[in-house]
């Protein structure tokens, strides 16, 4: 609890306790005990009155504290003593625990994004120095320590490390760092000493960028808040004419009629309005459900923009992907070894061997896929035939390895398996051994991805690829997606989404994945943009509306699921605290509620409504 | 040009005056304030003097809301 809220607690109790001592001890005199229920009245609620009275001196008539003042005060005017205490009671009760309630989910979303490094570590002089990470210069030699946060992005320049990405991924796959890879600002160090050049400055690495884009992402408001912002500008005021005209209105009629006015009666349910007329569960709930909704997001992985577009995403129909990068690895390996004699692992040796001088990406992917270290002993005369393949001598043996031209020059007519792909064909001395295939491989969760999302709600997935038809069509066939269009340059993709744009209905949204590498006109054209496998790119961060931390496509499923869970909250929460308010609101008119009633009605809506909105914080269980 | 401010604010319809307030300021182009970050950012018009604009928001939002705090 902050200060203020253990001051407000304190006086809460010694009014609750003057309130007690009132009601026990006996006062004969009426005029006494009325002047000593100003004591606790005075210690819970002199700063409502305090600001009720500068409200007034400013313009703002239809303030809660003014409208709050005005029913308790109201309330003793009539000689109702206990409740006019009792309603302020009750009223700092709530607000009480309203602060701290949403002090510590504010708490809880930023332990969430715990990723904030405190210091870097600089040698001078031969030893270490804890520097503000502010501090460091773009180029700085910093020190990381096993069991440290990477502070700033930047290069190894010395030693191997395990580094733990889940604070940025919500993934816990460790990854191998070694001298000259690139880390990024936000990952534990968990294993040896890194020495890093930083590449940015503080301020522009990726933990920095991230923690303001989720700080940021309350001040893009969704509609349901700009809703509920409106109606409290028209309720509380509209409430207020309400109880006026229920203080004259009746008593007056009945005057006319002949009937006593019972002034007092009418004027008591008119206050009762007031005490029901404060809006602050729903301007509270609902900021608080989104604010807990992305960080429950950032928690795992998928950094939200804005409130907005969490909403959006609840109501999303069209999604619409890139393949290469988003629904595939985007890199080239071994995707099938076929030999027709001998075993698979004689024949990728045969292949990796023969290419091992070569660079090319194909090359590489058979080496990737080999797996040993290649003794390059064992290959001598190695020759590269442009367009065909290598030919070379591996342990003695003439191999060939490339395309079915290659294989024509050794008298070897071999079938063209039917699949994406590049195809290798190897012989040994003249002799045909089998293929292996190279592809762009598809990311294992991306089957499930399209499977869930169709599950969460999206009518279509449509594909788009600059790859062949057969290329294209059969990776879509392989995951479920419904319509691909391949072959098509960049700039088709925007034409294809704005096309699909205009045919949409007004309130189907369309979201677009792309790998935010060079999609960045999509990403920003579409309803909702998705940009994935953006660590640490500028570029995508920037263009896109929601971030996937890491590369996997089923998160996209889980963000709408928590999404639409966090909606859900926001609906119950204005669709249950204006039922109770209404409720309320129709028995304080006829009398069946009073004030006891309206403060409880009141409070118990907000406890409930911020209690419920803290739910959105959790996905554990999407 | 934008900036952003911390603040502090006692609840989220006070919250939502200072918006308003800030937003009527003159040199203000555009302003957002969020209650549960505790953050409140500011779009400046074009040459505007940032020192001067900020002091005459803190002139407003104080009017509106006498508890809150702007930290510049």
């Amino acid at each position: 609890m902050s200060k203020k809220q253990k001051k407000t607690l304190y006086r809460i109790i010694a009014a609750a306790i003057c309130m007690v001592l009132l009601a026990v001890l006996p006062i004969p005199n009426q005029y006494v005990k009325s002047v000593l229920y100003l004591i606790p009245y005075l210690i819970v609620g002199y700063d409502v009155l305090r600001k009720a009275v500068l409200g007034i001196v400013h313009g703002e008539v239809f303030d809660e504290n003014f409208l709050m003042a005005v029913a308790t005060i109201g309330a003793m005017c009539l000689g109702e003593f206990t409740e006019g205490v009792a309603v302020m009671l009750f009223y700092q009760i709530g607000e009480l625990f309203q602060s701290y309630a949403v002090g510590k989910s504010r708490k809880n979303i930023t332990a969430l994004m715990d990723i904030c490094p405190e210091y870097a570590n600089m040698e001078t002089d031969g030893h270490l120095e804890q520097v503000d990470p502010d501090e460091v210069e773009e180029g700085s030699i910093i020190i990381v320590q096993p069991g440290e946060k990477i502070p700033i992005d930047g290069i190894v320049v010395e030693g191997t490390s395990i580094i733990n990405t889940s604070a940025l991924t919500g993934e816990s796959v460790p990854r191998e760092v070694r001298e000259s890879d690139e880390v990024i600002s936000g990952c534990v160090n968990m294993s040896g000493m890194l020495k890093i050049r930083t590449t940015k400055a503080f301020e522009d690495s990726t933990v920095s960028k991230i923690l303001e884009l989720v700080e940021e992402s309350s001040m893009r408001k969704s509609r349901s808040e700009n809703f509920i912002t409106k109606f409290a500008r028209y309720y509380t005021p509209a409430v207020c004419f309400g109880a006026l005209a229920l203080a004259v209105l009746p008593p007056l009629i009945l005057f006319l009629m002949g009937q006593p006015p019972l002034l007092g009666q009418w004027v008591k349910r008119a206050l009762t309005f007031l005490v029901i007329s404060c809006p602050c569960a729903l301007v509270i709930s609902i900021p608080l459900s989104f604010f807990g909704g992305i960080g429950g997001a950032s928690a795992r992985g998928i950094l939200v923009k804005g409130s907005n577009y969490l909403e959006a995403l609840a109501q999303t129909s069209y999604l619409v992907c890139d393949k290469t990068g988003t629904l595939t690895r985007g890199v080239f390996e071994v995707a099938q070894i076929c030999p027709v004699a001998g075993t698979e692992q004689e024949l990728l040796t045969w292949a990796a061997l023969a290419e091992c001088y070569s660079n090319h990406p194909i090359s590489r992917s058979l080496k990737e896929a080999y797996g040993q270290d290649i003794d390059t002993d064992r290959v001598s005369q190695v020759e590269e035939i442009s367009g065909k393949g290598v030919t070379a001598q591996v342990d003695g043996k003439a191999v060939a390895a490339g395309n079915q031209k290659l294989m024509a020059m050794y008298g070897i007519s071999p079938a063209e398996p039917d699949q994406p792909g590049t195809i290798i064909h190897v012989a040994v001395d003249g002799i045909y051994k089998g293929y292996l295939l190279i592809a762009d491989t598809v990311k294992p969760t991306a089957k499930t991805a399209v499977r869930e999302l169709k599950k969460a709600g999206i009518q279509k997935v449509i594909m788009l690829t600059g790859d062949g038809k057969k290329t294209a069509e059969a990776v879509a066939a392989e995951l479920g997606v419904d319509e691909v269009h391949s072959e098509l340059l960049p700039g088709d993709k925007v034409t294809l989404v704005e096309q699909l744009l205009a045919s949409k209905k007004e309130q189907e949204k369309l979201a677009f994945v792309g790998d935010g590498i060079n999609d960045a006109p999509v990403l920003s054209r579409a309803d909702i943009g998705i940009a994935m496998g953006a660590m640490g790119s500028d570029a995508a961060i920037e263009a896109a509306d929601i971030v996937l931390m890491d590369d996997d496509p089923a998160k996209i499923a889980l963000a709408m699921k928590i999404s639409r869970k966090t909606l859900g909250i926001v609906y119950q929460n204005i669709v249950g605290a204006l039922f109770v308010k209404a409720a309320c609101l129709i028995l304080g008119a006829l009398g069946l509620a009073g004030m006891w009633a309206a403060i409880f009605a009141d409070v118990g809506v907000m406890v409930l409504a911020v209690l419920n909105a803290t739910r959105a914080l959790g996905t554990k269980h999407l | 040009m934008k900036k952003t401010y911390k603040i502090e604010v006692d609840c989220a319809v006070c919250a939502g005056k200072m918006e308003d307030a800030t937003k009527k300021v003159a040199g203000v182009v555009d302003a957002s304030v969020a209650f549960l970050p505790q953050k409140m950012k500011v779009e400046f018009a074009e040459g505007a003097d940032v020192d001067a604009v900020m002091a005459e928001v803190v002139k407003a939002c104080k009017k509106v809301e006498s508890d809150c705090e702007i930290y510049l």
